[in-house]
């Protein structure tokens, strides 16, 4: 049986829709054996590679290197999935959306920073000018909104994708 | 004189109400449901929400059913494909006009909206986020006022008007920039009027009303309790 090529990402989100997925209990027992975990936090790998079967986008997009990484992985990827409300409404990320992202900057690492002063500018990417869901830069197969999302609603996700069926709305997914 | 008795189908099944009744009350009387979010039973219904619209034989267009009276012979839908999805594009053009941001929301787990948009199978938006800047005004000793989060369903005015008989509140402006506010637009902490009942808080479907004090999650809103008040008040007039 051909193995599930299985990515996670984690763009501009807290990491807990990672750990919703690994808090699925025994069921993890059944699932792990049947996808090949390829790339993600969760793993070693350094470059996203070619011909993945689904990817879990958690977070919104919020800066030039999330928008790079995600068209990158668009390209990669034959079901790509919006995890979280992060990736499906932009959720927490785009509270600072009605401020302007270089003043947001100033007041957060020069105003308020009581040492180092200084918008960071070295090795990390530059912000987009508002933190917005993914599927308003890549075409998104499937979405998952919660914060985080039921590890139920993620395993019936995995469990349909296994199958090979396309994933089902699922009546008890919520935003929030 | 007790109001005419008269017969309506809803959804092919005769059900029995009187003159006067709109399709909403005769459905919920008939045990049908219908989805709504600015109706409040017991408060005078305003339409605006459109998400209880159904169908009616030989109308041509789909009519609110908390605004639309019975009339006899009338032949209701209540559910199709086509109202579904009018139901959702109602609710995720609410969803996108501010920052219903569930997640850090005192009324997460218990807002009419969040249920709605769950009940409705919406997990995503295809509309384009508004993301406006809007104020929150925590003048009020006991209760704040969270723009982000109202969806001008007029129910606080509503309950403060017709059960409460203060009249605090207005709506200002008009289109997407309305807001609901206090006391002809002064900060709702300096208004004479306001008698802290809290029944605009207790009549608020999500979290744009809600008690000082409260966490994410934690403001429950006692909706049966509002109801019942308006249900006999309106009764007494």
């Amino acid at each position: 049986m051909n193995r599930l090529k299985l990515a996670t990402v984690w763009l501009d989100g807290c990491s807990g829709c990672h750990m919703s997925l690994l808090d699925m209990d025994m069921v993890i027992v059944d699932v792990a054996p049947r996808v090949d975990l390829v790339y993600g936090p969760l793993v070693d790998a350094q470059e996203f590679p070619e011909g993945v079967d689904v990817t879990l986008v958690e977070g919104a997009v919020s800066s030039q290197d999330d928008l790079r990484k995600l068209q990158k992985i668009r390209g990669r990827t034959r079901l790509l999935v919006a995890l979280g409300d992060c990736a499906v409404t932009s959720n927490v990320p785009a509270m600072r959306n009605s401020l302007v992202a270089q003043k947001l900057l100033q007041a957060v690492y020069v105003e308020h920073a009581q040492e180092n002063r200084g918008v960071p500018v070295d090795g990390v990417p530059a912000l987009l000018p508002q933190a917005r869901p993914v599927h308003e830069f890549v075409k998104v197969d499937a979405h998952v909104p919660g914060c985080p999302p039921a590890p139920k609603a993620i395993v019936t996700l995995l469990q349909d994708l296994l199958a090979g069926r396309k994933p089902e709305a699922n009546p008890k997914i919520k935003f929030g | 004189m007790p109001p005419k008795k008269i017969s309506i189908r809803i959804d092919g099944e005769l059900v029995g109400a009187s003159d006067g009744m709109t399709i909403l009350e005769a459905a919920r009387a008939a045990g049908k449901q219908i989805p709504t979010l600015c109706y409040m039973a017991g408060l005078s219904a305003v339409g605006g929400c459109r998400v209880c619209m159904v169908e009616v034989s030989g109308v041509g267009r789909l009519l609110p059913a908390c605004t639309t009276p019975v009339q006899d012979g009338m032949s209701v839908t209540t559910n199709s494909p086509q109202l579904t999805r009018y139901r959702r594009i109602a609710v995720e053009l609410l969803l996108v006009e501010r920052n219903h941001v569930c997640a850090v929301c005192v009324s997460n787990g218990h807002c009419e909206l969040q249920s709605l948009a769950k009940s409705l199978g919406v997990t995503n938006v295809r509309y384009t986020y508004n993301y406006p800047r809007l104020p929150v005004d925590l003048s009020h000793p006991r209760f704040v006022l969270d723009h982000n989060r109202c969806i001008l369903c007029t129910r606080c005015a509503r309950v403060c008007s017709e059960v409460e008989g203060a009249h605090v509140w207005e709506m200002t402006n008009r289109g997407i920039k309305a807001r609901m506010t206090t006391e002809m637009n002064q900060t709702w902490g300096s208004s004479q009027s306001c008698t802290s009942c809290a029944k605009c808080v207790q009549a608020c479907p999500t979290g744009a009303l809600s008690e000082k004090g409260y966490a994410v999650e934690e403001m429950v809103k006692r909706y049966d309790h509002i109801s019942a008040l308006a249900t006999s008040k309106g009764a007494q007039v």
